[in-house]
């Protein structure tokens, strides 16, 4: 075996050359991590809240990657594309976290490729349409800035792969926080225009906060962040105003159909096929 | 199969050469991503890797890439190990990796943020670090992008040669 190109290693393990470059059966991410659940921590619970992360970030990233090719420029393009790769790596940790606790040893291509949508627990503002770029950014403030909140608790977790997925994911989100949130100020402290769309974007979010507000207390610090950017980009916080049901429940609005159409379309027809 | 410590020193520095897939001028050791390797009785290697971010795409080249040196220098069992705690942090990366970052024009990152217990700090006024520009060493450079082409790297352009160049993000 030569490993002259590291990526040609990858490839060697497959006799059907034409099935490298798609599909599922990538390596499980934990692969080698202890799997252990400590005693005193409900597997289900555990399950149940890892999934619910991993769709949040699962349908986020493939939201974000809808931008590649369509962004106002070259550079957030790829901003946001590599913040949907962080997500996705994030989801990818999680469901394989959840299939090692729930008793059903599923992988992560069952729960990404294999559930439909009423099985989704991601709230709805990730699969809100992307909008205008004001829109989006508006929503990966407040999606980052919540999630931020949750994982840094999250670290204390009794579970302690849950702990370790949640530590890693706190650097990187921070990251996506402060690009959202420097964004934002610039948009409502830019041209009229943007400062509109930005305004607009913030009364969209504001029926979907409710939904994250609901395990761990993390509220005051995600409505904190948000009265700061908005008083610097000078902008009104939005007025806060729920919205009946809620995607932890698999009650989602009709853009999750199709979002899941799309992403899990190549998987579902070539259920066999190996990356 | 007698294992000795001398086999186990071999193992490691095969493992510690294997070049990261998307910064091929550093090793896995300089990258700080070779956690550990050890020798068992029985003559299997289990090496353990720790990921850079969540979503690295090069963490499954990294485990073959492992895998594949270990095997081809007479290792026939090898069992690589997932290390999520603690999380990768870009101090990590040896003086050694910095230097060979800096002599192929990416510029190294600088000591990553101290976090203290709690709430992550969210700070709007712009940071400003001096980054060096690794082609003429001019002092006067500007970040253009927070993110590059790979998760680890941002961009940022000289002032002074205009060249853009690379640039490793604290994490
Ligand atoms: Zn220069």
């Amino acid at each position: 075996m030569s490993d002259d190109h590291v990526y040609m290693t990858l490839a060697e393990g497959h006799e059907d050359d034409t099935r490298w470059a798609y599909g599922t059966g990538f390596e499980d991410p934990l692969h080698g991590v202890d799997a252990a659940v400590p005693d005193g921590v409900d597997a289900g619970e555990l399950a149940a809240l890892c999934v619910t992360l991993a769709d949040d970030a699962l349908v986020s990233a493939q939201r974000l990657a809808e931008w590649t090719t369509r962004a106002p420029e070259l550079e957030e393009e790829v901003a946001l594309a590599n913040i949907g790769l962080d997500l996705l790596g994030q989801a990818r940790l999680l469901y394989s976290r959840a299939g090692q606790v729930d008793g059903t040893g599923r992988d992560e291509d069952a729960y990404a490729y294999f559930r439909d949508a009423g099985e989704f627990r991601n709230v709805r503002l990730a699969e809100l349409p992307n909008g205008d770029f004001a829109f989006s950014i508006v929503r990966l403030l407040v999606f980052a800035a919540w999630r931020l909140a949750h994982f840094e608790r999250l670290t204390a977790h009794r579970d302690p792969v849950l702990a370790a997925i949640a530590a890693k994911g706190v650097k990187e989100l921070a990251y996506h926080r402060q690009y959202a949130a420097e964004w934002a100020v610039r948009l409502g402290d830019g041209t009229d225009e943007s400062r509109r769309r930005t305004r607009r974007a913030l009364e969209q979010v504001a029926p979907y906060l409710g939904e994250l507000f609901t395990a761990y207390d993390v509220r005051d610090e995600v409505v904190a962040v948000l009265r700061r950017v908005t008083e610097a980009a000078g902008l009104p916080m939005p007025v806060y105003r729920p919205l009946p049901g809620s995607g932890r429940t698999g009650e989602h609005t009709g853009h999750l159909a199709p979002l899941l159409a799309e992403l899990q379309g190549v998987a579902r027809a070539h259920p066999e096929a190996t990356w | 199969m007698v294992t000795t410590a001398l086999d186990a020193r071999r193992a490691r520095r095969i493992a510690e050469q294997v070049p990261d897939p998307e910064l091929p001028m550093l090793t896995l050791a300089d990258l700080g991503v070779l956690r550990e390797v050890s020798l068992e009785p029985d003559g299997t290697v289990v090496a353990s890797l720790t990921p850079t971010y969540s979503g690295c795409p090069a963490m499954a080249e990294m485990r073959a890439g492992v895998a594949a040196r270990l095997q081809a220098a007479g290792y026939p069992r090898v069992e690589i190990r997932t290390v999520l705690d603690p999380p990768w942090t870009s101090d990590w990366i040896t003086p050694d990796g910095r230097r060979k970052l800096a002599e192929h024009g990416i510029a190294p990152p600088g000591a990553a943020p101290a976090r203290a217990a709690g709430p992550v700090p969210l700070v709007l006024s712009p940071t400003r670090r001096s980054v060096p520009c690794p082609r003429c060493g001019h002092p006067d450079t500007e970040e253009t992008s927070r993110f590059g082409a790979t998760s680890c790297k941002a961009l940022w352009r000289c002032l002074a040669c205009h060249e853009p160049f690379e640039y490793v993000k604290e994490i």
